[in-house]
């Protein structure tokens, strides 16, 4: 609990302090409180979903100029323009990171470094906006009729809004959207199996790091009461990342540390380096650009993970309440055809890797795929689960064709897997792993997860989860860090993930590989339960004696074709199947 | 497990007396390799002499892979590694053992696709013309005579080519380089058994020139009929070993691959 | 706008655009090999220019102090690995490469006046003092990371840029420089003035680019880089080392971004934080060619450069908005005709 009262004491010191700090900490500190809100923004943004944007200070200047244009040419009322300033950020975000952020991930920083110069000039050279010299006279806020005209009367503004938005920063991410949202920085190819919409995430948090800048700039036109286009220079753009990324990119309460660090860094720099150097300038860039550079390759997480060492978490374990179970999906009937191939033929240019496959997966059934390296057993994976479509052919999944579908509307019928090269977020708890396999069980969006309105599900969702770490024996370790069990073991969180989509056919790539005996007997025993319930699994495998003892039916493939299809000691006695194992010349 | 040590055991020593006194190219000893926490390779022991082809068999995922990228630097390792009666220290980089004559044919060829099969065959010999060597058309044409197809396509992109004109560059690559140890990894993957028939060929030819080479297989078959020596790779574990002709005839090579021996493969474990 | 504007405009834009075009190469080449988006491109250009300015000025360019300060803390961080891997052999060496060679340089300079040299010598000093900058900012600042993500690597790469526009303050100062034209020639052809500066910089631009065609196609370095840029682990069994490609990279594009730098002296002023915006706008030529392709890069840029030269006619306010708003159609378009896929796997 030292952590709890270590920031009741900070928000205590944040209440009092005003009262007794001169006039030139408080602005300090509302520049910091201002700066804190756009480098949140960036950490939802670049720490947790993998993305950055260097124009974070053009939206700030897109919130300053709507609120000053709007209060002073036309009147309107403060509220009013935040709302409009807000709105127009959504727009012009959604806009950006929709033709951005298809392609790779280094377009959209590039696109917001282009965007912040294009709206600094257009600021600069606008007449209406003041070119130059920008607005002056834009009116105080006032609350419930209380002025707000100074920095001290301002700060409780700033503050209070900033530790709102960390509150729902937190929130957010500690929610099924937010699972969603983390699972991004493990790549997209897990996320979207498990039915995310991984464009639609990202483009949701680019939006909601935009609105916070826009948020911050709103604030700063009327604290400052005039506006010009410097604050908003791709040069600022640049210090806010800076800020989270030295702070801690990955933790909210990093972009607090990182804006004080750097503003006051900042502010003491200004003061010296001309004194050493015997000229004027901005010299404090130097040593900012040097010290992200060293930060970057000595402590990629950034200073806030160096704090949170001074203060070890207690372990407070948090309990997975009891919730009413999730509804489940109606399996279809015991020995009835789940999924079919036909005819399935994969190219990669001139090279056929699947050539007109044919396969068939009853419902309680295990069916094995087995075959030679190189056979194409995973591109029948991948053209099975909608990750590379087949180039032609059929598959169809409970009498419905899938082939053209993404992989998150194929695994909205029903249908989850696993990966051969383990995809877990490592830093993640084994919960929160499984509970991003139940993403397409849930409906409630980000705003409500910021408002905690989604309480519920979540908890529904949670303990679905736990019922499946516990179906697969993996109970005592449902609070460790993915990424510190041994392999094995994560293979079975991946198999307990698939399962908390409640999906009537499970593809395991691979699932016994890195298993000791024990726990290959374990794992055989567990899809052995899931196939008496009348689950249908295809799995590929190559420990033979694991998939001769486990499996009813196996497909043996060689040179992307179907060679051999039967029981298990059919298989093991063809002719062609041991020459494809063995080789042979003559 | 005792019966089966024994025997590893005598395999080895009828086998030393059969290698003879040629040099030995490389030593490895109680090699282990892990990802994470789990240990993918267990206690390797292997060695390679000069002008001698020794296997490395197994099924799918048993190590073999891991094993040469371990030798090849690409994988931190621990254990002792002896190249060339020198022993390697912990922070082998792949670029030095290139220079030292070490080449690796890796199972995913690994060519460069847009340029031509020459250049391509030229940058296997950039190690030695930074080296300060100016042989590499006199070298390219001595992999033309050995791979008389990649002199046919010398103007064509390797992305072009079919599987086993792919093979086959890459192999000539690692040739460019003028190898002391030839590191092959699954060069039967993905081909048609004539051309299979036809790498292997070439393979047994290569041993002539006096070059050391590790041939890691699945096809355990052709791979037995070329080689001097193999091992069988199980699990991370070397589960057999011994002259080609012995393992040949072993029927546990066939329950390790197909898991007919149920318990007796399990136990081996 | 009159025919004999409107062609004036285009030779302003097709002098800019060859400009932009050799940066675009440049970016394109480190992005393949390295993975680096060469921000701090712009700053090696500003470094040319100004270099060449101080030496035409009998100033001693700041360069010097950098390429002495750098090279000692390449030569401290060499020397140190060195000593950890007892490799004491290679200790003499590092300081002659890190050490020597800047302090023989600074000799020179010092011994002989810059002012009183022909301009081709002062050209070759110029680059002789900006150019090893490049390889000296990978290996402190990239080389430690090379397996980072693009992310990193890019926000690394605005760092760098940061630090040197704030060095090039310090050791430039904030007065712009301008040279003199390198040449008072002029062709008239037609009704039309051809300046002989145009003329220069684009048979300049052109001769790099062959030159730089003949070093990919025809020499065993150009393949290696070539190689790594298609195939990493490819070119790392071939004994490339990602360490070599990286500084070899990093060196031409230093050249070519200092070299284009001497070439825009005469034509604008230059300033010690202009070249962000020069290096950027070779940026969007390279984003037109997807970071990926040679000949559209210099294609984009070239058109960048005109639409610049026609949008200062009509809207010279508005030049920079324009052309970095060109950029979204770009991408619209890129991002329409592109199916991404998951590099993994």
């Amino acid at each position: 609990m030292i952590r709890m009262k270590f920031l009741l004491a900070f928000i205590a010191a944040l209440a009092v302090g005003p009262l007794l700090l001169p006039e030139f900490y408080v602005t300090l500190l509302n520049y910091i409180g201002l700066y804190a809100i756009v480098a949140l923004g960036l950490v939802l943004l670049t720490g947790v979903g993998g993305l950055t944007s260097f124009g974070q200070a053009a939206f700030v200047g897109l919130g300053a100029y709507t609120t000053a244009y709007l209060t002073t040419v036309h009147g309107v009322s403060p509220w009013l323009t935040l709302l409009a300033g807000l709105a127009i950020t959504a727009a012009v975000a959604l806009f950006l990171g929709s033709i951005t952020l298809r392609m790779g991930g280094h377009y959209l920083p590039l696109g917001t470094i282009a965007w912040g110069i294009s709206l600094y000039f257009l600021f600069g050279n606008v007449d209406f906006l003041g070119g130059h010299t920008g607005i002056t006279g834009v009116p105080a806020l006032s609350l419930f009729g209380f002025e707000l005209k100074s920095g001290r009367e301002f700060y409780y503004l700033i503050w209070a809004v900033l530790l709102v938005i960390v509150l729902a920063t937190r929130n957010l991410l500690d929610s099924r959207e937010g699972r969603a949202i983390r699972a991004l920085k493990g790549g997209t190819l897990m996320a979207e199996a498990m039915g995310v919409n991984t464009p639609r995430s990202k483009i949701v948090i680019f939006t909601v790091a935009a609105l916070y800048a826009c948020l911050s700039g709103w604030l700063y036109a009327h604290l400052q009461r005039f506006v010009n286009p410097t604050p908003f220079a791709i040069a600022q753009g640049i210090e806010y990342l800076f800020m989270a990324v030295i702070g801690g990119v990955a933790h909210v309460w990093g972009a607090i540390l990182g804006a004080g660090l750097i503003t006051i860094l900042k502010q003491w720099l200004q003061d010296w380096l001309p004194r050493v150097f015997g000229q004027s300038g901005n010299f404090e860039v130097i040593v900012f650009g040097l010290l992200m550079i060293f930060v970057l390759h000595r402590a990629r997480e950034g200073l806030w993970p160096i704090v949170l060492r001074l203060f070890p978490a207690q372990n407070a374990r948090p309990r997975v309440a009891d919730a009413e179970p999730l509804p489940r999906r109606s399996l279809p009937e015991r020995g009835s055809v789940v999924l079919e191939v036909r005819d399935a033929t994969k190219r990669f240019g001139g090279l056929v890797a699947n050539n007109a496959m044919n396969l068939s997966v009853r419902a309680g059934e295990v069916m094995a795929l087995i075959g030679p390296n190189g056979a194409g057993k995973s591109t029948m994976f991948n053209g099975i689960s909608g990750v590379d479509p087949v180039t032609s052919g059929a598959v169809s999944f409970r009498g419905e064709r899938i082939e053209t579908l993404a992989a998150r509307d194929i695994a909205r019928r029903g249908m989850s897997r696993t990966f051969q090269h383990v995809r877990l977020l490592p830093t993640m708890s084994v919960l929160e792993n499984v509970a991003i396999g139940a993403h397409l069980r849930g409906q409630r969006n980000f705003v409500h997860a910021a408002l905690r309105t989604e309480r519920v599900e979540e908890a529904r969702l949670l303990h679905e989860a736990a019922l499946q770490i516990e179906r697969c024996g993996l109970a005592e370790h449902m609070y460790d860090a993915a990424g510190n069990l041994p392999l094995g073991k994560q293979r079975i969180v991946e198999i307990a993930r698939a399962l908390a989509a409640d999906p009537c056919l499970l593809l395991l790539d691979e699932p016994a590989a890195g298993l000791r005996y024990l726990e290959k007997q374990a794992l055989g025993d567990l899809l052995r339960r899931l196939r008496d319930d009348g689950m249908a699994i295809l799995l590929v495998e190559h420990d033979m004696d694991f998939v001769m003892g486990l499996a009813d039916r196996v497909v043996v493939m060689e040179f992307g074709e179907k060679l051999a299809e039967g029981l298990p000691e059919e298989v093991q006695r063809n002719p062609a199947v041991l020459e494809a194992y063995l080789g042979g010349v003559e | 497990m005792t019966a089966m040590n024994a025997m590893n055991a005598s395999n080895e020593s009828s086998a030393e007396r059969e290698r003879g006194t040629r040099p030995v190219v490389l030593d490895v000893r109680d090699l282990s390799v892990s990802y994470g926490k789990v240990e993918a390779l267990h206690h390797i022991d292997l060695k390679i002499r000069r002008g001698e082809i020794v296997t490395v068999i197994g099924p799918n995922g048993a190590g073999k892979t891991t094993l040469l990228a371990a030798l090849m630097g690409l994988l931190p390792a621990q254990g002792e590694i002896v190249y060339l009666g020198e022993r390697q220290g912990a922070e082998r980089q792949v670029e030095q053992l290139v220079r030292q004559g070490m080449t690796l044919v890796p199972e995913k060829r690994e060519l460069f696709g847009e340029m031509s099969v020459e250049d391509n065959l030229l940058l296997g010999a950039f190690d030695r013309y930074r080296g300060g060597h100016r042989d590499e058309l006199e070298t390219m044409d001595q992999v033309f005579e050995i791979f008389p197809r990649l002199a046919e396509r010398r103007e064509q992109l390797a992305g072009t080519l079919s599987g086993g004109e792919r093979q086959m560059l890459a192999m000539g690559r690692a040739l460019m380089a003028k190898p002391k140890l030839l590191m092959l990894d699954e060069p039967s993957l993905g081909l048609a058994p004539l051309i299979i028939k036809e790498i292997f060929r070439i393979v047994a030819e290569l041993k002539k020139t006096g070059v050391a080479i590790l041939l890691v297989e699945q096809n355990a078959r052709a791979a037995l009929q070329v080689a001097d020596y193999g091992y069988v790779l199980e699990t991370g574990e070397v589960s057999l070993e011994g002259p080609s002709a012995e393992l040949a005839s072993d029927p546990r090579v066939i329950e390790s691959y197909l898991g007919l021996g149920g318990k007796g493969g399990a136990a081996a474990r | 706008m009159d025919l004999q504007i409107a062609l004036l405009l285009g030779q302003d834009g097709i002098t800019n655009g060859a400009i932009y075009a050799l940066l675009a190469l440049a970016l394109v080449l480190v992005f393949a090999v390295t993975r680096v988006i060469f921000i701090p491109q712009g700053e090696f250009v500003a470094y040319g220019a100004l270099t060449l300015a101080s030496l035409q000025a009998g100033k001693l360019p700041g360069t010097l102090w950098l390429l002495l300060g750098l090279g000692a803390a390449v030569a401290l961080v060499e020397i140190a690995l060195a000593l950890r891997t007892r490799q004491m052999r290679r200790i003499p060496s590092i300081l002659l490469l890190n050490c020597g060679i800047p302090l023989l340089l600074g000799g020179i300079l010092f011994a002989i006046p810059p002012a009183t040299l022909p301009l081709a010598v002062q050209v070759v000093l110029a680059l002789m003092l900006v150019v090893p900058l490049g390889p000296m900012v990978y290996r402190l600042a990239f080389q430690p990371i090379a397996e980072a993500s693009v992310l990193v690597l890019l926000i690394v790469s605005i760092a760098v840029h940061v630090t040197l526009i704030g060095l090039g303050l310090l050791f430039f100062g904030a007065e712009g420089s301008r040279t003199p034209a390198f040449t008072d020639m002029s062709f008239e052809i037609g009704d039309a003035l051809l300046q002989g500066q145009t003329v220069l910089v684009v048979v300049a631009s052109a001769v790099l680019i062959v030159a730089l065609y003949f070093f990919f196609e025809r020499t065993i370095y150009g393949k290696a880089l070539r190689a790594t840029a298609m195939n990493r682990t490819g070119a790392r069994l071939m004994g490339i080392s990602a360490t070599m490609a990286g500084k070899l990279s990093f060196t031409l594009a230093t050249l070519i971004g200092a070299f284009s730098g001497v070439l825009i002296s005469p034509i604008t002023t230059i300033y010690y934080d202009s070249g962000f915006l020069i290096g950027l706008k070779g940026f969007v030529g390279a984003i037109v060619g997807g970071l990926a392709s040679y000949p559209v890069a210099a294609a984009g840029a070239v058109l960048v450069g005109l639409l610049e030269a026609y949008s200062s006619f009509w809207a010279s306010a508005y030049k920079e908005v324009i052309v970095f708003t060109m950029i979204i159609p770009v991408l619209l378009w890129r991002s329409l005709t592109t199916r991404h896929v998951e590099e993994e796997e």
